[in-house]
């Protein structure tokens, strides 16, 4: 197996819609696991996603996903799931239709298409209403129906736009959950959302656009480490937080350490953690501070999002 | 290259050519399209596009209470023509086959669903063929059924004489003919309306146009009339018009073609077309922003 052919490789890849801009000089690859696209609205996450799917061709570059293009179909869509944001539907088609004409044209037999819808429909909890009307779904039911055709083939590639909009919290935790074990078993799992704690719960890793370009891209840690800019929190529940500030201030990389209001613990800002932490080890070994616990506070997407990209959804 | 290696290459191409997938996958792309496009309300107009002339024709057999003679005869078998030859050829067929099969592609992309056709592992020529099929069966089915009510009415008022101009006379031979034009026509028209739904994100202007070129062919040289439909079309109907006037440009035949010619020609015009909206499709992307 080439190193390409389990990889989603983006190479210099650039989509202009006439003068408008889609995305421009992407260029990344991506591992099996769930990786999330994380920017506003208008970033280019769809446009990401449409491309890699081949539902729009590149201006220039290319694109291969686990060593093939969306110019090998047959080959291609057996790999690939897409579980759009396009809220529309065949008119007049039922839940198990929609699923199971799709797994019909991917060269199933009736009784293993059959079986794979009923599959995909009990996986997106969606069996009970499967012969009801997709116009009569409720939004929640129409994104589940929609998840329910992208995995129903079991795809090595699950690329899923917003996958959690117009989900109850119920629906969202099982779905999640369902990504999860997607990806457990060595998949792709490509998913774009504005949710950020859940993002930041199951990514392994994030790609971060704003603007039409990749501003960041990488597993979540190595992501904030690299956001020089910003000083890197480190919350520090301890007993005797005053010493530990005391100490902290002493390091030049230090920018701010502040004692929580409860009196146990300090919030330390600082340019290089591992020195940190090298003094946090000599004060724990010197018996100054007894310490209950230590977790970076700021190394999550949400943090990562504000620093790179802003709330205003410009770029930093 | 030398043309023993080309037909070798082509040999080993198609060998490795999934047909059997090829052939499942146009039945149920058939199976799909045609119920999305026949039995459908929106589709009514349609059905009344190809039944109207049936519901007079059977309006006159009911009503119509004046002599029934060989003259008679005559002059009703000249007036199916012009029902057929100017309404069906020219109009009904005509504006059914621009709304079949320019929704076929268009029509999705104005619901918002043809990323479903593009997602799955169906290679998109094989995506317009099964497209194409089912439009064709969709018109075929309407049309072939309406000629022949047109056929049937027409003669069962005149009795026994009108059966015996049908199974002793030219009226079988004329009903043939009809209902293999009628084909053609839905053929030679949807592939040329198919293309243009993949051309132009609006094909109703073209459209107009396609029926001025099909109208003012024949007064253009033969190399360029071939271009057309009713070219093939023309030279296949079984009674000629007695038309006068400006009319009579509807009957014009420049240059006479053998009717296998014509049906091969015709076909092979159906076959240009179709390889052009396979080339075409390649191009089209999902943007529904801008449809």
């Amino acid at each position: 197996m080439t190193p390409g052919a389990r990889q989603i490789v983006f190479e210099n890849v650039s989509k202009f819609y006439g003068e408008v801009l889609g995305v421009n000089k992407v260029s990344f690859s991506l591992e099996p696991g769930i990786t999330s696209l994380v920017g506003p609205n208008g970033s280019g996450k769809t446009t990401l996603m449409n491309l890699l799917t081949g539902l729009i061709r590149p201006s220039q570059g290319a694109i291969h996903v686990l060593g093939l293009t969306p110019q090998q179909p047959i080959e291609f869509f057996r790999q690939v799931g897409y579980c759009t944001q396009f809220d529309s539907f065949p008119p007049g088609t039922n839940g198990y239709d929609f699923i199971y004409w799709p797994l019909r044209l991917h060269g199933f037999g009736r009784e293993q298409a059959a079986k794979l819808t009923n599959e995909a429909l009990e996986r997106a909890g969606m069996a009970q209403v499967a012969r009801r009307k997709v116009a009569g779904y409720s939004k929640g039911m129409r994104q589940r129906i929609r998840l329910a055709q992208a995995i129903a083939h079991h795809p090595s590639v699950l690329v899923l736009d917003e996958p959690l909009n117009g989900l109850d919290p119920m629906a969202r935790s099982e779905s999640i959950a369902l990504f999860e074990a997607i990806a457990k078993q060595g998949m792709h799992v490509i998913i774009s959302s504005h949710i950020l704690e859940e993002v930041d719960r199951i990514s392994d890793r994030v790609v971060l656009m704003s603007s039409g370009y990749v501003v960041a891209e990488g597993q979540i840690r190595e992501v904030r480490r690299e956001v020089q800019d910003h000083p890197m929190q480190i919350l520090v529940r301890c007993s005797n937080a005053a010493r530990l500030a005391a100490a902290a201030f002493e390091l030049d990389h230090v920018v701010e350490a502040k004692i929580l209001n409860d009196g146990h613990g300090v919030l330390v800002r600082t340019r290089d953690a591992e020195q940190f932490y090298l003094l946090l080890n000599k004060i724990v070994s010197g018996g100054l501070v007894e310490v209950d616990a230590v977790a970076p506070a700021d190394d999550d997407v949400n943090s990562i999002y504000q620093y790179l990209i802003g709330s205003d959804g410009g770029p930093a | 290259m030398s043309a023993r290696s080309l037909a070798a290459k082509a040999k080993s191409w198609s060998r490795e050519q999934p047909w059997r997938l090829f052939g499942s996958q146009v039945s149920i792309l058939v199976r799909n399209e045609v119920r999305r496009n026949l039995f459908t309300r929106r589709r009514i107009w349609i059905y009344l596009l190809a039944w109207i002339p049936v519901l007079i024709i059977l309006a006159h057999t009911i009503f119509d209470t004046g002599p029934r003679g060989p003259a008679q005869l005559e002059e009703d078998t000249q007036v199916l023509a012009g029902i057929i030859q100017l309404y069906y050829f020219r109009l009904g067929i005509f504006f059914a086959c621009m709304a079949i099969f320019t929704w076929l592609f268009r029509g999705e992309m104005v619901e918002r669903t043809l990323h479903y056709q593009f997602l799955v592992p169906v290679r998109r020529e094989v995506l317009v063929v099964g497209k194409f099929l089912a439009g064709v069966i969709v018109a075929i089915a309407l049309f072939e059924t309406a000629v022949f009510a047109c056929f049937c009415f027409m003669y069962s008022r005149f009795g026994s004489a009108g059966k015996s101009y049908v199974f002793d006379g030219p009226g079988l031979g004329q009903l043939t003919s009809y209902l293999l034009v009628t084909a053609l026509a839905c053929l030679g028209y949807g592939a040329v309306f198919l293309a243009l739904s993949l051309l132009f994100k609006n094909p109703i202007i073209p459209g107009v146009v396609i029926m001025g070129w099909e109208t003012i062919a024949p007064i253009f040289p033969a190399w360029a009339q071939r271009l057309s439909v009713t070219f093939y079309l023309k030279h296949l109907c079984p009674v000629t018009l007695p038309l006068d006037g400006p009319l009579a440009i509807f009957t014009i035949v420049a240059e006479p073609v053998s009717p296998f010619l014509a049906v091969f020609g015709l076909l092979c015009l159906t076959v240009s077309i179709l390889a052009l909206s396979c080339f075409l499709i390649h191009r089209l992307e999902i943007t529904y922003t801008v449809e």
